[in-house]
C-alpha cells in the first residue's frame, strides 16, 4: 500500500533510492554468502562433481541413492538423532529446573546465573579438551565420582557403547546455561498478579502455582527453547572432530562430521552437498514444527 | 513442591549444580599450574605441591605460536563485527523505517536466510574462495561472516521501537537518510548493538567449523583451531601446557562475559524474543 | 513568518479517505487551532504541511509560494511533536543546536573531531551557541543545557521541544498536541506561555488538538474537523454561539450542549415534550428537528419542559442539574449557581426553560430560530 504510492510524497523517490542504497551492501553479501550458496548446494547435490573436475555432470538423484545405500550415512544419521534425542530433553529439563530454582532464591542469584551461563560463553574447543581429561579412565573426575558412589566405570571416549553419550554430556553442559537464561526471561514475563489471583482463588502451593500458571505461561518459551536446542544439537561437530574423530568404530560419527569428511577430506564434493541438503531438511523441519505448534497454541490462547 | 524444599535445600541443589558446571574450569586452571608428575596423581589436589605455572604457560606460548593465535582471533572477530555492524545497521533502518517498493521482499529474504544453519553454505563458499585463490587467508575466514542476518533482524526489531516522531523531527531538522542512521539511529541503538556485539564475539571467537575447513597454515589459525592443532601435535602427552593454552584461549571470552554479563545475557535473551 | 495556505487537500490511505477537499488559509502571524477527535485527519494534515506525507490532491503554499514538491528540510517549518521527539542521547543544548548545525555548517564541518579543524567552524559554532542561549534563556532552560532529556521533567522537555522549534526562526510553527502529555496544572501554564510567545514573535502557528477548551483558550481562529473534512473555521466565541451544524455545536463546549427532539408547527411555533417554547422558527423542514441548548442557557422556571431532577453534580462555583423525562434519551443538564441547587430536591418535578436555543434540521444543519414569540407563549398557556 505504502509501496504503491512510492514517490508520491515530497522526497518519496529519494526515500526509496536511499532505502535501496542503505540495504544494498547487506543484500548483496546476503545473496553472495548465504542464499546463493544454499541454492548452489542444492544444485550441486544433483551432480557428480568433485573439486577440480573440469566437467559438471548432472546425475539427478544419484547421490541420494548412494546415500540411501551407504551404511556410514545411516550410522551417522542415527547417531545424530540419538544425540539430539538425549541432549535436548536433558538440556531443556535441567535448564528449566535451574531457572525455576534460581528465580526462587533471593540471594546469590547473579552468582548462580553466571556459573551456569559461563560454559555458553567459553571456547567449546578448549573446554572439550578439559572434558577429555574429565573422562580420563583412571584420574578423570567422572570415573572418580562413579567409583566413590560404587558405580561401574569405563573408558568413556573409547568405549563405542557410551562414547556418544559422553559427547552428549558435554553438549548438555555447554547449552544448559542458554536454556536457563531463556527460561528466566520467560519466567520474568509471567505477570505477578496471576499468582496473586491464584492465591486468592485458594491455590498457593508451589506445585499448583507451577501447574496452573508457570507451565502454561511458559509454553511459547518452552517451544522456542526446545527448537533452538534441537537446532544447535544437530550442529554437533567440534567435540566429535577434536575428541573422537567419529570413532571408536563410527560410534560418534555425526552428520556434519560425515559431511566434512566426504566433502573436504575425500573431495567428494557433490556427495558432501547431498549430506548438507539432508542436514538442512532436518533443521528446517524443526523450525516448521516449532511454527506449527506455536500457531496452534496461539489459536487456543 | 519447590516451596517445601526450603531455601537451604534449594541453595544446596543450586550449589551442587554450580559445582558441576564450574568443575571443568577449576580442573583446567588447576592442571595448568601442575607439573606433569602431579597431573596423574591418584589423589586430586586443587593446588600443586610444586608450582609449574611458569613452565606450563611459557611452554604453551613457545611450543605453538599461541600469541599469534590470539592475535588472529582478535583480528578476525573485530573485522567480522565491524563488517556486520556497517552492513546491518543501514539495512535494518531501511527495513524498519523507510517506505519503499521491495521492502517486504527483502525482509522475506532476511527471514529465509535466518533459517539456514551456518554450515550449509560451506561447500559452495569453499569452491568460490578456491576459484578466487583466497583459501588459507584471513579473507577466507572473514568474508563468509561479513553479513549477519541475525544482526539485521535484531536491529530491525529494535529500530521499530524508535518513535517515528524522532525520525520526522530529524528530517525537519535537515538530516539526510544516511545522517539519520549515523546521528540518530546508531546512538539510540547503542545498547542493542553492544548486546549484538557480545553475541558476535562469542560466536566468532569460538567458531571452529569454518576455520577448520578454510585454513591450514599455522600462522592464520584462530584460537580454537590453534588449540586443536596443539592437542594434535602433543597427542595428549603434555596436559599442563595444553591446559595453560586452553586457559589463555578461553580467558578473553570468560573475562568479557564476567565484565559485561548484562549485555551478554540481554543479547542471548533478545535472540529468544523473536 | 509567513502565511500558510492549504487548498483542496485530498488524501487516501488505501481505500479510506483521510482528508477530503480540505481548505485552510492561515494569515501571517495568526494562531489557528485545528480541533477534532482522534482519527479525524488533523495530524495527517499537519504532516502534509510539513512534507512528511504526500497529498493525492491539492496545493500547499507557504507565503504564497507552492511548496508541495519540497522535502521537509527545505520548507523552513518547525514542528513540536506530541512526544516531543527529543534526541535521547543528546544534551538539551545539542538538541536545540542540531537544526542550526544542519543549516549553518557544511558536511565537512560537521565531522566529529576533524570538523573542528575546518576553517570557519569555530566562529559558526560560537554563533550557534549564542543563538541557543538566547532561545534557552526566556524559556528558563539556561541552567539545563548540559542535561539529557531523561533527566528533565515533562514541562521542561516540552520547553526544550519549543526551543528547538524556535531557534531557527521558521516561517511557521506546527504543533501536534504539544501539551497532551502534561498534567492539568502545567498544561494551563504552558498554554499561557505559548500564547505569550506567539504574540511576542508574531508567529504563524498551526496547532492540532483534541481538547476544545485548549483550542478555544489559545487560538485566534479554530478549525473544527471531522471525518477528514473541515466543518467550520471561526473565532472561538462565534464557534460557540453560532455553530453551522449540530456536529460543531456538540464538539464545542463543556459540559456538552443539550440536544433533544422538538416539533415544529406550520406557524413556526416550537414544542418540546408537549410544552410550547418561546421560539419561532422559519424553514420548511419538519422531520427530525432537534434543539440545542447550552447548559448555562437552560434554567429552572415557572413554566417550561416538565422533567424530574435525577442527580446534582456540584462543581464548587456552580452545580449541574441532571434531569430526566419520559421521551428523552439523554438527561437534560442545566447549569446553575451552587447556592441555587439547594432549592431543588432529588426526585422532585421541575420545569426547565431555555433562554437561548439553536435549531437543527434532520441533516444537522442550522435553521433560523428567533426567541420570544408571543404566539408561542399563547400556545404554551393554552396547553398548560
Amino acid at each position: 500500500m505504502a509501496e504503491a504510492r512510492a514517490g508520491k510524497w515530497p522526497g518519496g523517490r529519494a526515500e526509496a533510492l536511499a532505502a535501496w542504497a542503505l540495504a544494498l551492501p547487506a543484500l548483496i553479501l546476503m545473496i553472495l554468502m548465504l542464499l546463493g550458496p544454499v541454492v548452489a548446494v542444492l544444485l550441486l547435490s544433483f551432480t557428480g562433481w568433485s573439486l577440480g573436475d573440469a566437467e559438471m555432470e548432472w546425475i539427478g538423484l544419484g547421490n541420494y541413492e548412494q546415500l540411501a545405500a551407504d551404511p556410514v550415512f545411516w550410522t551417522s544419521l542415527r547417531n545424530t538423532l540419538i544425540y539430539v534425542g538425549v541432549s535436548v530433553p536433558a538440556t531443556v529439563g535441567l535448564g528449566l529446573g535451574a531457572a525455576l530454582l534460581v528465580e526462587s532464591v533471593g540471594r546469590f542469584r547473579s552468582f548462580y546465573r553466571a556459573a551456569y551461563f559461563l560454559p555458553v560463553a567459553s571456547t567449546l574447543l578448549a573446554m572439550a579438551l578439559v572434558w577429555e581429561f574429565m573422562f580420563h579412565p583412571t584420574v578423570g573426575f567422572v570415573n572418580q565420582a562413579l567409583r566413590t558412589l560404587g558405580l561401574p566405570v569405563t573408558d568413556w571416549l573409547n568405549n563405542p557403547d557410551v562414547a556418544l553419550l559422553a559427547i552428549a554430556v558435554i553438549g548438555v553442559w555447554q547449552n544448559l546455561g542458554l536454556a536457563m537464561v531463556l527460561f528466566v526471561a520467560g519466567l520474568q514475563g509471567v505477570p505477578k498478579d496471576l499468582y496473586e489471583a491464584l492465591a486468592l482463588d485458594g491455590a498457593d502451593g508451589a506445585w499448583e502455582r507451577f501447574r496452573r500458571v508457570t507451565w502454561p505461561m511458559l509454553g511459547p518459551a518452552l517451544v522456542f527453547v526446545v527448537a533452538i536446542t534441537a537446532i544447535r544439537s544437530f550442529q554437533v561437530f567440534d567435540t566429535v572432530a577434536v575428541l573422537t574423530e567419529g570413532g571408536p568404530n563410527k560410534s560418534t560419527e555425526v552428520l556434519l562430521y560425515t559431511m566434512v569428511q566426504e566433502g573436504f577430506r575425500f573431495l567428494r564434493t557433490a556427495y558432501g552437498a547431498a549430506i548438507t541438503v539432508v542436514f538442512l531438511v532436518f533443521t528446517l523441519a524443526i523450525t516448521v514444527a516449532q511454527t506449527v505448534i506455536l500457531d496452534r497454541r496461539a489459536h487456543y490462547g | 513442591m519447590v516451596d517445601r524444599l526450603g531455601p537451604l535445600f534449594r541453595h544446596a541443589v543450586l550449589l551442587l549444580g554450580a559445582a558441576v558446571m564450574l568443575a571443568p574450569f577449576v580442573l583446567m586452571l588447576s592442571l595448568s599450574v601442575k607439573p606433569a608428575a602431579e597431573i596423574f596423581a591418584p589423589q586430586f589436589r586443587l593446588l600443586p605441591e610444586q608450582w609449574s605455572a611458569w613452565e606450563n604457560y611459557s611452554a604453551a606460548f613457545t611450543k605453538v605460536p599461541l600469541a599469534r593465535f590470539l592475535m588472529n582471533g582478535f583480528i578476525v572477530t573485530f573485522c567480522i563485527f565491524a563488517a556486520q555492524a556497517v552492513t546491518a545497521l543501514p539495512m535494518a533502518y531501511a527495513l524498519a523505517k523507510l517506505r519503499w517498493r521491495g521492502r517486504d521482499t527483502v525482509f522475506g529474504l532476511v527471514l529465509l536466510a535466518l533459517l539456514v544453519p551456518p554450515q550449509v553454505p560451506a561447500i559452495p563458499l569453499y569452491i568460490g574462495l578456491w576459484q578466487l585463490g583466497l583459501l588459507d587467508t584471513y579473507a577466507a575466514i572473514i568474508l563468509p561472516s561479513t553479513v549477519s542476518v541475525f544482526g539485521i533482524f535484531l536491529m530491525r526489531q529494535f529500530f521499530r521501537t524508535v518513535p517515528n516522531d524522532l525520525i520526522a523531527a530529524a528530517r525537519m531538522d535537515g538530516l539526510s537518510e544516511l545522517g539519520i542512521v549515523w546521528r540518530i539511529m546508531l546512538p539510540t541503538a547503542a545498547p542493542a548493538l553492544a548486546a549484538f556485539g557480545c553475541l558476535s564475539f562469542i560466536w566468532n571467537w569460538n567458531e571452529f567449523f569454518w576455520p577448520y575447513i578454510a585454513v591450514q597454515s599455522e600462522h592464520l589459525m584462530t584460537p580454537p583451531l590453534g588449540i586443536a592443532f596443539f592437542s594434535d601435535t602433543e597427542s595428549g602427552t603434555s596436559w599442563g601446557p595444553l591446559m595453560a593454552a586452553a586457559t589463555v584461549t578461553t580467558a578473553p571470552l570468560a573475562l568479557a562475559f564476567l565484565l559485561a554479563q548484562r549485555a551478554f545475557v540481554r543479547g542471548v535473551t533478545m535472540s529468544g524474543v523473536k | 513568518m509567513a502565511s500558510v495556505d492549504l487548498i483542496g487537500i485530498g488524501k487516501k490511505f488505501g481505500a479510506t479517505d483521510v482528508l477530503r477537499d480540505v481548505t485552510l488559509r492561515v494569515a501571517d502571524g495568526e494562531f489557528l487551532a485545528i480541533l477534532g477527535a482522534s482519527g479525524c485527519g488533523k495530524s495527517t494534515l499537519l504532516r502534509i504541511l510539513a512534507g512528511l506525507e504526500g497529498t493525492d490532491q491539492g496545493e500547499v503554499r507557504l507565503g504564497g509560494i507552492e511548496v508541495g514538491h519540497l522535502r521537509p528540510k527545505a520548507r523552513d517549518l518547525a514542528m513540536v511533536f506530541q512526544s516531543y521527539a527529543l534526541y535521547p542521547y543528546m544534551t538539551v543544548g545539542q538538541n536545540i543546536a542540531l537544526p542550526l548545525e544542519m543549516r549553518r555548517l557544511s558536511a565537512w564541518q560537521r565531522l566529529p573531531l576533524l570538523g573542528r579543524l575546518m576553517p570557519g567552524t569555530r566562529a559558526a559554532r560560537e554563533n550557534i551557541a549564542e543563538d541557543v542561549a538566547s532561545v534557552a534563556g526566556p524559556l528558563q532552560l539556561g541552567a539545563l543545557l548540559g542535561r539529557k532529556p531523561a533527566q528533565l521533567s515533562g514541562g521542561q522537555r516540552q520547553r526544550v521541544a519549543l526551543a528547538r522549534a524556535m531557534v531557527r526562526q521558521p516561517a511557521a510553527f506546527l504543533m501536534d498536541e504539544p501539551l497532551s502529555n502534561l498534567d492539568a496544572k502545567l498544561r494551563i501554564e504552558a498554554r499561557a506561555e505559548i500564547v505569550a510567545l506567539q504574540r511576542r514573535l508574531g508567529a504563524t502557528i498551526l496547532y492540532v488538538t483534541h481538547d476544545q477548551e485548549e483550542a478555544m483558550a489559545m487560538a485566534d481562529r479554530v478549525a473544527v474537523m471531522q471525518g477528514g473534512r473541515v466543518l467550520q473555521v471561526a473565532a472561538p466565541q462565534s464557534l460557540y454561539d453560532d455553530p453551522v451544524s449540530l456536529d460543531v455545536a456538540r464538539f464545542v463546549g463543556s459540559p456538552p450542549m443539550n440536544v433533544f427532539p422538538v416539533r415544529l408547527h406550520s406557524s413556526g411555533a416550537v414544542e418540546a415534550l408537549g410544552t410550547a417554547l418561546p421560539f419561532h422558527a422559519t424553514g420548511t423542514a419538519r422531520e427530525g428537528i432537534v434543539m440545542g441548548v447550552r447548559p448555562e442557557a437552560l434554567r429552572p422556571a415557572e413554566q417550561g419542559i416538565a422533567v424530574t431532577l435525577a442527580r446534582i453534580e456540584r462543581l464548587g462555583g456552580e452545580a449541574l442539574l441532571y434531569c430526566t423525562a419520559p421521551g428523552l434519551a439523554q438527561p437534560l443538564v442545566a447549569q446553575v449557581e451552587a447556592g441555587e441547587a439547594n432549592d431543588h430536591a432529588i426526585g422532585a418535578p421541575l420545569r426547565l426553560m431555555p433562554r437561548r436555543a439553536l435549531l437543527f434540521d434532520g441533516d444537522g444543519k442550522r435553521m433560523v430560530c428567533r426567541a420570544g414569540s408571543v404566539g408561542a407563549m399563547a400556545l404554551a398557556s393554552a396547553h398548560g
